[in-house]
């Protein structure tokens, strides 16, 4: 290799000059004679890729020759392969298309595991397009070699190692189907160099051979008839709702179900915005910092009826003890999550829009044919009156220090209503996914399973890309925000004008709170120095990136500085919120306790006390 | 904990043995016996799994594979309808003084002689693991050089095929 890239192979035989550019595609599915990169390129196109995030480097350098003439297919050039991952996954968060990401062998390849391992556990369909060592060097330890179809095996949905050229039509076809259908996840497709490089035919469509895969989408009706048979005769029943329903696009259907029905409902942290949180039948977001009405309704249910939701134990806690007298109508696409956690009485597999709408017509068929109505009253009475007393709320810091609750709120206040936000994970994730009003699907994009620390700025780099004309808020901690975020640089130079909120607290905010409560208080490398030392300056650092940059310390400065970012749209801002650090997430069900020992505030147990 | 004989066909591609392997050993469960080989139809193979679990952890087990790709049917196979076999070699020390004895007991389990020499014999013997264990119980007291088993085979029986349903 002469030619200079960012990771060079330096030793490879050198390899034949890039083939001729590529012509237009024929209309029909005529074979023509390409290269092995071409017809990658021709398949992402075919396949409806408009956005690719990647890094080049060796062994994937074929494939950006004809990247380089594609009309169709945007390519981003991200600073980091971990950046690119995140971005896929918030583009195809944002906009319910297939993300795609690319990298080198090796290095380029691991640096996209924790994106996959997190697509993975959010059912985020991802595709993963890698470069790997010549096929006569695979297997010997080459340079930037690395096994990464072994490695990513566990956290993704398939990968593929491709030896033949010919078959680059398919497995790019294939690795789309399998990403965006079934329950959705990543697949990584592994090409070796000189595969990228040999001459082979490329024809559209091609046929797709999975024998194994066949999702069901259809449910069963008899399931469906048991399950509203249990729903029209319960007397405590609660909706709720997982990522599952934003997937398949089932928000109005869940609206029809729960209006028709009168059920209270209630959303997980992967389903923020699946049910309009102004909506008087939302209870809000159960499990670990869920509202206490949410995590009540649950606990004292009489009938679950979970829609696309997994029984994580961040929702059940202690399992043993979780809606101990609930009985559970279950229905999510992927079979083995059906009594993995908690044993279902109803199973329904199938796509969570199919299974709603049937659930609607078979509930009001239901109540039509037996007399008896059950009277949700008395349980709306209950939920409501442990709405109002125990309503999401927060103090303000005693030491006059600026609220983070507070700035997220007022984020949320002040941003239109199709604005997507975006999280890492901690204190200000939760705070946003509680003080945020979500009132549209699609508009939060956190990292709920994985709890990937650096997820908000990549993943709103992502979002906005796919939804340019709508303003994309990252609402980072001090801590995440310096994992990832010389994906700023990419932002600013790509015309990806995002806007980040980092609430800076100066710590680790979510485990110094555990310390502060598990740990006596005793505050083991939680300080980051981001307040002490304002080591980095974060407004120098945005304005390093080309951002503008923006901070706000006290109360008055709050609605400002958010008004400004919003004026700006030329370039991504950063806006250093400069808040407290004792500021805790609360209600809070302690990690391995019981749900019916949450905690509005810190000693202060409504469930548990009541039952006294 | 009860064991269960899962008969499982794969696709015949590259890493399928890893990524069931792997998809046992991550979810924590102790695989017994695994043998693959192929089949009547050239792209599919099939592994034989024997696992012990109970009923609970199986079925998830069983629907994780299922989540495979290349995982294309999954049958438990129970042992009064079915045949399992496994074949085993042994080399047992056997000089002239006890290979009456041992050529005895290697008939009485209809085992036979695959090689001999003037120290010791090799037997290979096919049958349930039950009936292999017990033949090493008898062979034990003379003295065990070396032991190699194979994985666990087994078909349903009657005319029904698990294949034949499985291929477009």
């Amino acid at each position: 290799m002469t030619s200079a890239t960012s990771r060079p192979a330096p030793g490879e035989s050198s390899s034949p000059r890039p083939g001729p550019r590529p012509k237009p595609a024929p209309p029909s599915g005529a074979p023509i004679r390409v290269t092995g990169a071409q017809s990658l390129v021709r398949s992402l196109e075919a396949v409806g890729c408009e956005v690719v995030f990647g890094i080049p480097g060796g062994t994937i350098l074929p494939a950006y020759d004809p990247l380089l003439d594609s009309t169709k297919v945007r390519h981003i050039l991200v600073r980091h392969e971990q950046g690119a991952g995140h971005a896929a996954t918030g583009y195809a968060q944002a906009t319910g298309k297939v993300g795609v990401c690319m990298a080198t062998s090796g290095p380029g390849a691991t640096n996209l595991v924790t994106p996959l391992a997190d697509a993975n556990m959010d059912s985020v369909p991802v595709v993963a397009i890698t470069g790997q060592q010549s096929r006569p060097l695979i297997g010997t330890d080459a340079f930037q070699e690395a096994d990464i179809c072994g490695i990513t095996m566990p956290i993704t949905k398939h990968n593929f190692l491709l030896t033949d050229a010919a078959d680059i039509p398919r497995a790019i076809a294939e690795a789309f189907h399998l990403a965006a259908t079934g329950r959705p996840g990543p697949v990584l497709v592994d090409i070796p160099k000189d595969v990228l490089q040999e001459m082979t035919s490329f024809s559209w469509p091609p046929e797709l051979r999975l024998p194994g895969y066949r999702p069901t989408t259809r449910p069963h009706g008899k399931q469906v008839r048991e399950a509203a048979k249990l729903i029209a005769a319960a007397r405590r029943p609660v909706l709720y709702v997982g990522g599952g329903v934003i997937k398949a696009e089932a928000s109005a259907e869940l609206l029809e179900l729960a209006e028709s029905t009168g059920i209270p409902v209630v959303t997980t942290l992967m389903a923020r915005g699946a049910f309009p949180d102004s909506h008087p039948l939302h209870l809000g977001m159960p499990g670990m910092h869920g509202t206490v009405s949410a995590v009540a309704a649950m606990q004292k249910s009489d009938l679950l009826i979970a829609l696309g939701a997994r029984f994580d134990d961040r929702v059940t806690g202690q399992l043993s003890t979780f809606a101990p007298d609930a009985q559970v109508v279950h229905a999510d696409i992927d079979p083995a999550e059906i009594s993995k956690n908690r044993r279902a009485d109803v199973p329904i597999v199938g796509d969570c829009k199919e299974i709603i709408r049937e659930l609607v017509d078979a509930v009001r068929a239901e109540k039509e044919n037996t007399s008896r109505t059950v009277d949700l009253t008395p349980w709306w009475e209950q939920l409501n009156a442990l709405r109002e007393t125990f309503p999401l709320g927060y103090d303000w810091p005693e030491d006059g220090t600026l609220s983070p609750q507070y700035v997220i709120e007022r984020i949320g206040a002040l941003t239109p209503a199709d604005t997507v936000f975006t999280a890492g994970v901690g204190q200000h994730q939760m705070w946003a996914a509680q003080f945020v009003k979500y009132e549209r699907p699609r508009t939060w994009i956190n990292s709920g399973g994985l709890g990937t620390m650096g997820y908000a700025v990549p993943a709103a780099m992502g979002a906005k890309a796919g939804v340019p004309d709508v303003q994309v808020w990252a609402i980072d901690g001090d801590g995440c925000f310096q994992m990832t975020n010389q994906e700023l640089a990419t932002c600013a130079i790509e015309g990806i004008p995002i806007k980040v909120a980092v609430i800076n607290n100066g710590n680790l905010g979510m485990v110094r709170q555990w310390q502060t409560l598990f740990y006596g208080e005793r505050y083991s490398s939680t300080d980051l120095g981001t307040h002490k030392h304002r080591i980095p300056d974060f407004k120098l650092l945005a304005e390093a990136y080309g951002c503008a940059g923006l901070r706000a310390e006290s109360r008055e400065e709050v609605d400002a500085v958010i008004q400004k970012a919003m004026e700006i749209n030329d370039r991504p801002v950063v806006i250093d919120f400069v808040v407290g650090k004792d500021a805790q997430v609360w209600p809070m069900v302690a990690a391995g306790t019981g749900n019916s020992e949450i905690m509005a505030a810190r000693g202060i147990r409504p469930l548990f006390d009541e039952d006294e | 904990m009860t064991r269960h004989t899962l008969s499982v066909l794969v696709e015949d591609k590259p890493g399928v043995l890893a990524r069931v392997a792997g998809l046992f050993s991550r979810r924590g469960f102790n695989i017994e016996s695994l043998a693959v080989g192929r089949t009547e139809h050239p792209d599919i193979s099939r592994m034989t799994i024997v696992v012990s679990v109970e009923e609970l952890p199986l079925e998830q087990v069983t629907k994780q594979l299922n989540k495979l790709i290349n995982v294309i049917k999954i049958v438990e196979l129970e042992p009064a309808a079915s045949v399992q076999r496994q074949l085993l070699l042994v080399k047992v020390r056997a000089d002239a003084t006890v290979r009456s004895q041992v050529l005895e007991t290697v008939q009485l389990f209809r085992a036979k002689v695959v090689d001999v020499s003037p120290e010791a014999v090799t037997v290979e013997a096919t049958g349930t693991s039950e009936k292999l264990d017990a033949l090493l119980r008898m062979l034990e007291p003379y003295g065990l050089r070396e032991i190699v088993q194979s994985g666990m085979v087994a078909i349903g029986r009657g005319a029904r095929s698990i294949t034949a349903t499985a291929v477009r």
